[in-house]
């Protein structure tokens, strides 16, 4: 396929005596969906929030499109191109859904600190809300007050707000977390439709959607990438049935498979 | 123009209730000029000199509010950039530099700088700690004026006489009045620019969700520094006026009780509002003017007063507005069942 988007070298990243990182090598290829999965506590959110920069790993590079990013701020990687979405949504609830997402919009229009200018035309900034909105069906939502928007809807902001960042890679951390069975089916056809000028990578329990979903998928376990496959490749490792699935579950997932 | 944002029902989000209705600044404006006129009229110069002081302390908790109520900073230090104003004025007066020309753009540099030095350290601290730091800080600069024998130490510093303007005589209560009404209009004007420019949402939004606003691009952190760094200008240049309208600097002025008034001020008049500052100034210092002619217990008076008052409106007396203009909008309404849900939405 095409070419290595992003790339984690020798990661390692410690809590005390926990090792939560300890990642020797991992690849993200341009424009495939890639899944994190793994048990509770096997670092995935760890590994997405020093992808996005909130945690400094303490050893180790991620190389993004070729370049280390690893001691680069928060906003620096979002504007390089990569945003996240979180597991527990983290919006403005007191502010609309236009309001949230020509935020992001606006942090990229690079007016911040135009301090003196009182901006009167906004339509660049409208536009980009609309636009984000129309794409993860939110329209109709535009003028509501986020805090007041069905869980589900703010999953769907949630993803919004990294697309009006216009970003190159997504990091998703659990975006069906909670949502019905509708819901996240919608949320599955919205990130196949997102692939085509995205990549993304999907942290996600909900492990039917990450079989349909994913080109491929890294198994994390205590930190540590064990397997690296397609769905079939990892459905049929010996390793990963034994490490994450149980000896019991194993079982379960042939024959639902 | 007020909300930039979608229709007018959803007015009343944060990032717009932060920005004046064009109306109130002409009201504050006609009052602000016509006050002191007609207490001239009738001779009572007493309250012209408390117009001047209402003027410069609703600059000073303006500052604060910039700081508190639009950036969420709860600085329990600005005591200090008001002190610092203050101090440079007068220790360049007993220099014998007193062209306000200079003094007074220095007097702004000296706070700002000082406001960016706390910043960068404090900033790096959220909640509890932040207040504490700040607060620390402060301190620091109180002990300094204190113990510092040049700077007056405990006695403080007299002025000798006001700034001087080319052309106009400050010892004048009214034309010192108006020239603290210029001086503070123009930082409301600022202010205004401020608020209602990008930079001035991104403030509102980083106190709304900080994490979000980092995920989304934003150097929270220097964006932060830069409203604090203002803010502590803006109280500096209250706090050279203040110098000007006592004829001294005392360490009083960096105490941390003045820090805390100015919060005061800044949740009695409504943290976040435009005019917050401006109100709670107002209310404060006339309401201890009005309590200490009736009773030498004026503090245990005012301090109910003011209970009552955040009792009545926990979000400040600007906030009130808003709450009016929501019962309005509830009754009216009943016949539009889709504006009443919306309406719901915004509470």
């Amino acid at each position: 396929m095409s070419h290595i988007i992003l790339e984690v070298k020798d990661l390692v990243k410690r809590f005390g005596g926990l090792v939560a990182s300890d990642i020797q090598h991992l690849e993200v290829k341009q424009g495939e969906i890639h899944a994190l999965i793994g048990p509770n506590g096997a670092g995935k959110t760890t590994l997405l929030s020093q992808l996005s920069g909130e945690m400094k790993p303490d050893a180790g590079a991620i190389l993004f499109e070729g370049e280390d990013i690893s001691a680069l701020p928060v906003h620096k990687r979002v504007q390089a191109g990569i945003a996240r979405s979180y597991q527990i949504t983290t919006l403005l609830p007191r502010l609309t859904v236009r309001e949230n997402l020509a935020l992001a919009v606006q942090a990229r229009t690079g007016h911040s600190f135009d301090f003196l200018g009182t901006v009167m035309d906004e339509t660049d900034l409208d536009e980009g809300a609309i636009n984000t909105a129309a794409r993860v069906g939110l329209s109709p939502e535009l003028d509501q007050i986020v805090g007041t928007l069905s869980h589900g809807k703010q999953r769907l902001l949630e993803l919004g707000m990294a697309l009006a960042c216009e970003p190159r890679l997504i990091l998703l951390d659990e975006p069906m977390a909670g949502t019905d069975v509708e819901e996240s089916h919608n949320m599955g056809t919205l990130m196949l439709s997102l692939k085509k000028q995205h990549t993304i990578i999907l942290v996600e329990h909900d492990i039917d959607a990450v079989f349909r979903l994913a080109d491929r998928i890294s198994v994390l376990v205590s930190g540590k990438v064990i397997a690296t496959g397609t769905a079939e490749e990892i459905k049929q490792n010996p390793a990963v049935i034994t490490a994450y699935l149980g000896e019991e579950d194993a079982d379960e997932l042939e024959v639902s498979a | 123009m007020m909300n930039r944002f979608g229709p007018s029902h959803v007015k009343n989000t944060p990032l717009n209730t932060g920005l004046p209705n064009p109306w109130s600044a002409i009201l504050v404006a006609v009052l602000l000029v016509t006050f002191p006129l007609a207490m001239s009229y009738m001779g009572e110069d007493f309250y012209i000199g408390m117009g001047s002081r209402i003027l410069i302390m609703a600059l000073a908790a303006t500052a604060l509010n910039l700081a508190l109520g639009y950036g969420g900073m709860i600085s329990l230090g600005h005591a200090a950039f008001l002190g610092i104003g203050g101090y440079t004025v007068a220790i360049l007066a007993k220099a014998g530099l007193v062209s306000a020309l200079l003094v007074f753009p220095l007097a702004i540099l000296m706070a700002s700088f000082a406001a960016f030095l706390i910043g960068l350290i404090s900033l790096r601290t959220k909640g509890v700690y932040f207040i504490m730091i700040t607060l620390a800080f402060a301190e620091v600069f109180y002990y300094l004026a204190i113990s510092l024998p040049n700077f007056g130490g405990d006695d403080g510093l007299p002025l000798r006489t006001r700034s001087s303007v080319p052309g106009i005589r400050l010892d004048n209560a009214l034309t010192f009045y108006f020239f603290v009404l210029l001086l503070s209009g123009l930082a409301i004007v600022l202010m205004y620019r401020l608020v209602s420019s990008r930079f001035g949402r991104a403030v509102v939004a980083i106190r709304e969700n900080e994490k979000r606003m980092a995920a989304i691009g934003y150097p929270v952190y220097r964006i932060q520094l830069m409203a604090f760094t203002l803010s502590g200008g803006l109280a500096g240049l209250a706090g050279a006026l203040l110098a000007n309208l006592n004829m001294s600097v005392t360490p009083h002025m960096l105490d941390w009780h003045q820090s805390g008034i100015l919060i005061v001020m800044v949740i009695l008049g409504g943290s976040g509002y435009f005019w917050g500052g401006l109100t709670g100034a107002a209310l404060f210092l006339i309401l201890e003017e009005v309590i200490a002619d009736h009773t030498e217990h004026w503090n245990l008076f005012l301090g109910a007063m003011l209970l009552f008052i955040v009792l009545a409106a926990p979000n400040g007396v600007m906030s009130l507005r808003d709450r009016v203009l929501g019962l309005f909008n509830r009754s009216g309404s009943n016949a539009d069942s889709k504006g009443s849900s919306e309406q719901e939405v915004n509470k």
